[in-house]
């Protein structure tokens, strides 16, 4: 009952300044750490949707919850198991391009792990890969034996398998 | 309906007139029938004060000495009125000071607009002369805040904020306008605003709830009522009464719940919480069926968890889905404003009178009063008792007057005696129980219902944190009664120590200045007591007083409050000493 979970919450909001200071205070009061964040647009003209992670117990998620639509500006906000969703994080490798002429191993890993070179000069290239947070990290164990120069991953972006009736919502509320 | 008064209907005219963003704040006020506000001015919130300064004659302004008091004083206006509260103040400093008052709104659910003074747009963040990110530091304590940094959207977000503020769960919403918009010119419209896309005010009733919660009602042999402040915010005062009386249910209030019912009603069987009364904490444990009606499960109110209530199924009547299962879990929410769920409900009531039932509570008030209340109301000790002069108040009162009161011992012996026959009577810091609270408060409430008595009941430790506000009485000629009981203590902080740290007074003697001359100082009528013989005559002739006054009672130094249910205990360990 009391075991904690990663839950993907998403979250409707109108898009104003500020609501990521609120929304971030519920998670700060009470001590509750927030694993990734992505704020972006969504399906619906001038909503944005928040994207988070936590870690928690689903009943501490539930009263998140029901503290985070109590914002004014929140339209709707929901909860998610890792199962309920198709979920991805995107990162990007910074290597040296002599790895690339040198070492024919390197086009190998990038074929396999499916990344794709997305800039190339003479001193260094970069790599994008976008999968699940194992495959990131595998990658990078891989990659780290031939020496990253800068690693940076994205938040989660999560797309539910459920529909998200945000869209509904709204127009019962202009009706 | 509310009847739009002239001055409405003329603002609300599609016609637009070109002015300044000051003066549309004006304009802003006045569409939402604010005659009253509070603040303190400043170098960023000038223009605006300037425009007040021609409208003075529809719209009073008070200064009151602290912006900590211009926020208390709001929010007893709007507690003793059920209006918006406003209150205004400068940039920086000026709008720091109205943070206490602000986070003693958000957790009593006080609906109330302060509004900001800001530097220029052009300055914000680059730490200019009295900047500070107000919008930042108030955003945990507000229902709702924004910056204004252009003229042209002063009267939407004045509309909004009015909106947000009163609706639903009220609350309290913060405008912070830089100076720049205040100094622009556009053109002025004003509409109401009556929705908010993403807000959802008063959750949807469901029919099958309310089925559920009746139903566990009828069935119930021992049903026990806790209401609280949701029901005077919902004005449901005469619904809750219908409903009860109907199925015979016991009743017993939070602390901000009082005066919904009539303190005489049979069927009030007293205050829950930590210095509550015996019977409705002790019988809690004892219920079949807990019905919460418009309150939050406060930690004060339930003691230690584990052990609140668990032998009944709870019913919850509630505005705020957030509150449902946050503290105690329910069997049957019923979401909605109460006043629509239990009418809706009502008709579906068995009529029941549980007779027997409400004898158990009445056989352990007989024992609270042999054990606590005879000695605070009927003391045959030499030192006055706390006690007695609040019933001293009820009786010169006639249990008309509002009761303010500020935080500490006074405040929770003035809850469990002060009785009320009328709604809106008991006016108190509850969920952040801040000292300091009831000087302003008193002449906030004294402005609002100016045809009632308000009294303050105050500490000597509470009252010096706002006394300075005594000027604003003195400028206003607001007419409250302050009766302050002198313990010399800080007197709630002794009590704990008496009883948790071996009567190690830390910090908690007072040595106090002559109340009665600083009272005279402010041309204030005053006087002071010390014997038990003088109270009476002194409590009247306060009360027979047109005019402000101050009432300085000498009471016992080491009285303390009891029942007591210590932290962490359970409700049903209350102490009877
Ligand atoms: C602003 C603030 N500071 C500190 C406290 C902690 N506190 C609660 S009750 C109390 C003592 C109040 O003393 P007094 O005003 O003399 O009233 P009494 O308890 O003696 O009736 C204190 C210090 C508080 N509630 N609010």
């Amino acid at each position: 009952m009391s075991t904690k979970n990663t839950y993907t919450i998403s979250i409707y909001t109108e898009n104003n300044v500020g609501l990521l200071n609120r929304i971030s205070a519920i998670f700060l009061r009470r001590h509750l750490n927030i694993e990734s964040v992505n704020v972006s647009k969504s399906e619906i003209k001038s909503v944005s949707r928040f994207t988070l992670l936590v870690k928690v117990t689903e009943e501490q998620v539930k009263k998140i919850i029901g503290q985070i639509e109590k914002q004014v500006e929140v339209i709707k906000a929901f909860y998610h198991t890792d199962e309920a969703t198709v979920y991805q994080e995107s990162c990007l490798f910074k290597l040296s391009t002599d790895l690339l002429i040198q070492n024919d191993e390197i086009q190998t890993i990038i074929n396999q792990s499916k990344s794709r070179v997305i800039n190339i000069n003479k001193n260094f290239f970069v790599l994008e890969k976008s999968g699940t947070k194992e495959e990131v990290e595998e990658l990078y164990h891989i990659l780290d034996k031939h020496g990253i120069m800068q690693f940076v991953r994205s938040g989660r972006i999560a797309i539910t398998k459920d529909e998200m009736p945000v869209s509904k919502l709204l127009q019962l509320i202009k009706a | 309906m509310e009847t739009k008064t002239k001055q409405q209907t003329e603002l609300e005219t599609t016609e637009s007139v070109t002015i300044t963003g000051a003066e549309a704040v004006v304009k802003c006020l006045l569409a939402e029938g604010v005659d009253l506000l509070y603040g303190y001015p400043g170098g960023a919130i000038m223009p605006v004060y300037d425009e007040l300064y021609k409208y003075q004659d529809k719209l009073h302004h008070v200064l009151t000495r602290h912006e900590q008091g211009a926020t208390h004083a709001a929010q007893g206006y709007a507690r003793a009125t059920g209006k918006v509260g406003v209150a205004m103040a400068t940039s920086g400093p000026g709008a720091t000071n109205l943070i206490t008052g602000i986070a003693d709104a958000q957790i009593d659910s006080t609906p109330m607009v302060c509004i900001t003074g800001q530097v220029g747009a052009h300055l914000l963040g680059s730490d200019a002369f009295q900047e500070t990110d107000i919008v930042g530091i108030s955003t945990p304590v507000t229902k709702w805040n924004y910056q204004i940094t252009k003229a042209n959207e002063i009267p939407e977000v004045m509309a909004k904020a009015f909106y947000i503020a009163r609706s639903g769960r009220p609350g309290p919403v913060l405008v912070d306008i830089t100076k720049n918009a205040q100094f622009e010119e556009f053109d002025f419209e004003y509409k109401k605003c009556t929705s908010v896309r993403s807000y959802q005010p008063v959750p949807n009733m469901s029919m099958q709830s309310i089925e559920a919660a009746v139903e566990l009602i009828n069935n119930a042999e021992r049903p026990f009522v806790v209401w609280g402040q949701g029901v005077i915010l919902g004005e449901a005062e005469e619904e809750f009464k219908a409903f009860i009386e109907k199925a015979g249910i016991p009743s017993a209030s939070t602390l901000l719940g009082l005066s919904a019912l009539p303190t005489k009603h049979p069927l009030h069987v007293g205050m829950v919480g930590m210095h509550g009364n015996y019977s409705p904490n002790k019988l809690t444990n004892e219920c079949d069926v807990l019905i919460a009606i418009g309150m939050r499960f406060d930690d004060r109110v339930t003691g230690d968890l584990s052990r609140y209530a668990k032998q009944a199924k709870v019913v919850h009547f509630e505005i705020d889905p957030a509150e449902v299962d946050k503290n105690v879990k329910t069997d049957v929410a019923v979401l909605g404003n109460v006043k629509e769920t239990l009418t809706v409900a009502l008709p579906f009531l068995k009529a029941n009178s549980h007779k027997e039932w409400l004898q158990e509570f009445r056989n352990l008030d007989a024992v609270e009063f042999d054990n606590v209340i005879k000695n605070d109301l009927f003391p045959t000790k030499e030192g006055l008792t706390m006690g007695e002069v609040i019933k001293q108040i009820n009786e010169a009162s006639e249990g008309k007057a509002i009761v303010v009161t500020d935080v500490g011992q006074h405040q929770m012996i003035a809850s469990r005696y002060a009785e009320f026959n009328q709604t809106k009577s008991n006016i108190t810091s509850g969920g952040l129980g801040t000292m300091g609270f009831a000087l302003p408060a008193a002449i906030g409430a004294k402005m609002g219902a100016p045809e009632r008595e308000v009294v303050a009941v105050i500490g000597d430790g509470g009252y010096q944190m706002t006394i300075q506000e005594l000027g604003t009485i003195l400028q206003t000629k607001a007419a409250v009664k302050i009766v302050v009981l002198n313990n010399e203590f800080l007197g709630m902080v002794r009590q704990w120590q008496q009883l948790f740290f071996d009567k190690r007074y830390a910090s908690t003697v007072m040595t106090n200045p002559d109340f009665i001359a600083i009272a005279k100082g402010y041309h204030m009528e005053a006087n002071r007591v010390t014997k038990r013989e003088d109270l009476a005559n002194a409590v009247q002739e306060m009360m027979q007083s047109k005019e402000a006054y101050f009432l300085e009672v000498c009471v016992e130094k080491e009285d303390n409050v009891f029942p007591m249910i210590p932290t962490g205990a359970s409700v049903s360990d209350v102490r009877l000493k």
